[in-house]
């Protein structure tokens, strides 16, 4: 099977600092992976070797099997990105935009028309399709850019931290939009440092650090890598909670693999059985009385794995 | 889910994708786009400005000194008029033109960050060199044609309607081919710099004074014929206008006060030399500008 991207021995040095030191990456198939590191770390400086921005210093990137150092123009072909905050001429009107991206693409005039109204309607920008770029905000402009991306309905869409610079209200939209844009034939490749976002919208993640790539696996296999088959679970109380409880009524009961003090009102708890474990455990908990005031899976396994390869790293 | 890369007109789900278009209908749609850019900016109207100002003084001089010795020599014959205005002033414009749309073409599209928009799609680098360059080119032409305009007006009034010379068709051919030169020169320090303030800087002192006090130094001073200076080759433009070209080369001997004498040399650009001059510029600022392109990244 061709990967959808894929890079060899891909290298960037900087004089002697090397951003990137011989990734090599292989993901093919329809799912949202995220590309996950710290500032620094080398995501960008991939993206950017992915969309021929930059030069490798060595290996190659692919697209659908095409080199993008060799043919950019067949690589891209069906590729769309979004790499930084790009500037639009702000003279042109959103449509604009669209309408030259589409005819460089080869799109037709009334396939640009179509999918421009559906684009901008994704990112809520249909009301100002007519108004001139250079008069939008970065948030706005972030959306018309997101809308250039997708106009073609590529079959691989990378996007370089699509949320920079928005609101909180315009970074859940955006992750909606990514979300919705999963799609039976459609590989997202989202570089990231927030671990909630990639959490919330990815099916797999890759971490790199210091230009290395450290794992590349599922979430779910991220998970299992700590806690084995179990879940981990946060618990928080309404009032302090004591040893006794704790060992008493809530690590003695079925499916609870063992737990963690947070603090004096919250605990987190390893629990197995997956979800029917879990509503069983909660049912023993809400029945025990201890005051739960909520009972949410925790996230921390991606970032409990993450800090734990990031500090190996260091 | 097929296992095929997608080709220009297949994709994995069956589906067709169209065919990226080629290099040239690329860089003329992009062009297209530009040059709508620019109608709509505020550097067209900077660059109509500069025109109307330029024809305005001249308008102004000629109404004002018509009938002195001056202005009667310039108003005498078609050839005469349009080669002193057209063929010797026409440069300024072009100058003008080719630091206003030329300066940042290429390295706005670093510092603006609209090369990030660009360069995301299916095109070359010299795609896009070409199609800016194409935008740039057609909106200096509307400065100079603006600009012909105004002295056309003039030559009907002071020279009636039935004047207008062919050599002017000649001319502006030749203008034209120093806009090229110009350009491709402007485009190559853009190239060469991701900073637009640097290249427009660059360009406007090379361009309004820099070639000049070059030129001046090398005659003076090295004694050689300053074949390789833009510049030289300018004078070229008012050729078409001439009955007599301007000797090759003038050896002028002055007698000083004291008795001595210096011998001082004058070198003027034969028709042809002109024009590969300008061709040359061209070709090769072409080139290097597109070499830098090629090799510049978007960090």
């Amino acid at each position: 099977m061709t990967p959808s991207i894929q890079a060899v021995d891909l290298t960037k040095r900087f004089g002697s600092f090397t951003a990137l030191d011989h990734l090599n990456l292989k993901v093919d198939g329809a799912k949202c992976v995220g590309f996950l590191g710290p500032n620094g770390a080398g995501k960008t400086t991939t993206l950017k070797m992915f969309t021929d921005l930059i030069f490798p210093t060595a290996g190659e990137a692919f697209i659908n099997g095409v080199s993008v150092q060799k043919d950019r123009k067949r690589a891209l072909a069906d590729c769309g990105d979004l790499i930084e905050t790009p500037e639009i001429y702000p003279s042109l009107t959103p449509l604009e935009a669209l309408e030259l991206s589409g005819a460089l693409r080869g799109m037709r005039p009334e396939e640009i028309r179509s999918r421009s109204s559906v684009v901008l309607g994704e990112v809520k920008m249909s009301e100002w399709a007519r108004q001139k770029v250079g008069r939008f905000s970065k948030g706005m402009k972030q959306r018309v850019n997101i809308a250039a991306s997708l106009l073609s309905d590529p079959e691989v869409v990378i996007l370089d931290e699509p949320s920079t610079g928005l609101d909180p209200r315009g970074m859940a939209e955006v992750r909606n939009i990514v979300r919705g844009l999963k799609k039976e034939n459609r590989l997202i490749f989202m570089s990231s440092h927030i671990l909630s976002e990639v959490v919330d919208v990815c099916d797999e993640v890759a971490l790199i650090d210091h230009g290395k790539l450290l794992f590349y696996d599922t979430l779910s296999n991220v998970s299992k890598r700590l806690t084995g088959n179990a879940t981990s679970v946060e618990l928080s109380f309404l009032a302090p909670i004591g040893d006794d409880a704790v060992s008493g009524q809530v690590a003695s009961i079925p499916g609870v693999a063992s737990v963690t003090r947070l603090d004096a009102r919250r605990l987190k708890a390893m629990i197995t059985g997956g979800n029917e474990g879990q509503a069983q455990v909660l049912e023993r908990l809400a029945s025990a009385r201890l005051g739960l005031v909520s009972f949410e899976p925790s996230q921390s396994a991606l970032e409990e794995l993450y800090l734990q390869e990031i500090s190996r790293g260091d | 889910m097929s296992t095929a890369a997608p080709t220009a007109s297949g994709r994995r789900d069956g589906s067709t994708l169209g065919a990226v278009p080629g290099t040239v209908e690329q860089a003329l749609l992009l062009s297209r786009y530009q040059f709508r850019d620019y109608l709509r900016s505020r550097r067209f109207v900077l660059m109509l400005s500069i025109v109307a100002v330029i024809g305005g003084i001249l308008s102004f001089i000629l109404a004002y000194y018509h009938g002195t010795a001056t202005v009667s020599g310039l108003t005498s014959t078609s050839d005469a008029f349009y080669g002193s205005l057209w063929g010797g002033g026409v440069y300024v414009v072009i100058i003008f033109a080719g630091i206003i749309f030329g300066g940042d073409a290429i390295a706005g599209e670093f510092q603006n960050k609209t090369g990030y928009f660009l360069m995301g799609l299916p095109i070359r680098r010299a795609t896009v060199y070409g199609g800016k360059f194409l935008a740039a080119l057609g909106a200096s032409i509307v400065a100079m044609v603006f600009y012909l305009v105004i002295l056309v007006v003039n030559g009907i009034v002071y020279l009636g309607a039935g004047f207008f010379p062919l050599a002017l068709v000649e001319s502006f051919a030749i203008a034209l081919l120093y806009l090229l030169a110009l350009l491709g020169a402007v485009f190559l320090f853009s190239s060469m710099f991701k900073n637009s303030l640097y290249a427009v800087l660059v360009v406007a002192i090379l361009f309004l004074f820099g070639f000049t006090l070059i030129e001046d130094l090398i005659v003076a001073l090295v004694k050689i014929e300053p074949w390789f200076i833009i510049d030289y080759a300018r004078p070229t433009i008012a050729y078409p206008f001439l009955s007599t070209l301007p000797p090759h080369v003038t050896t002028v001997t002055t007698m000083g006060p004291r008795g001595g004498s210096t011998t001082s040399t004058v070198y003027n650009p034969t028709y042809p030399e002109g024009l590969a001059i300008m061709a040359g510029y061209f070709i090769l600022t072409a080139i290097g500008g597109l070499y830098f392109f090629e090799r510049e990244e978007f960090t």
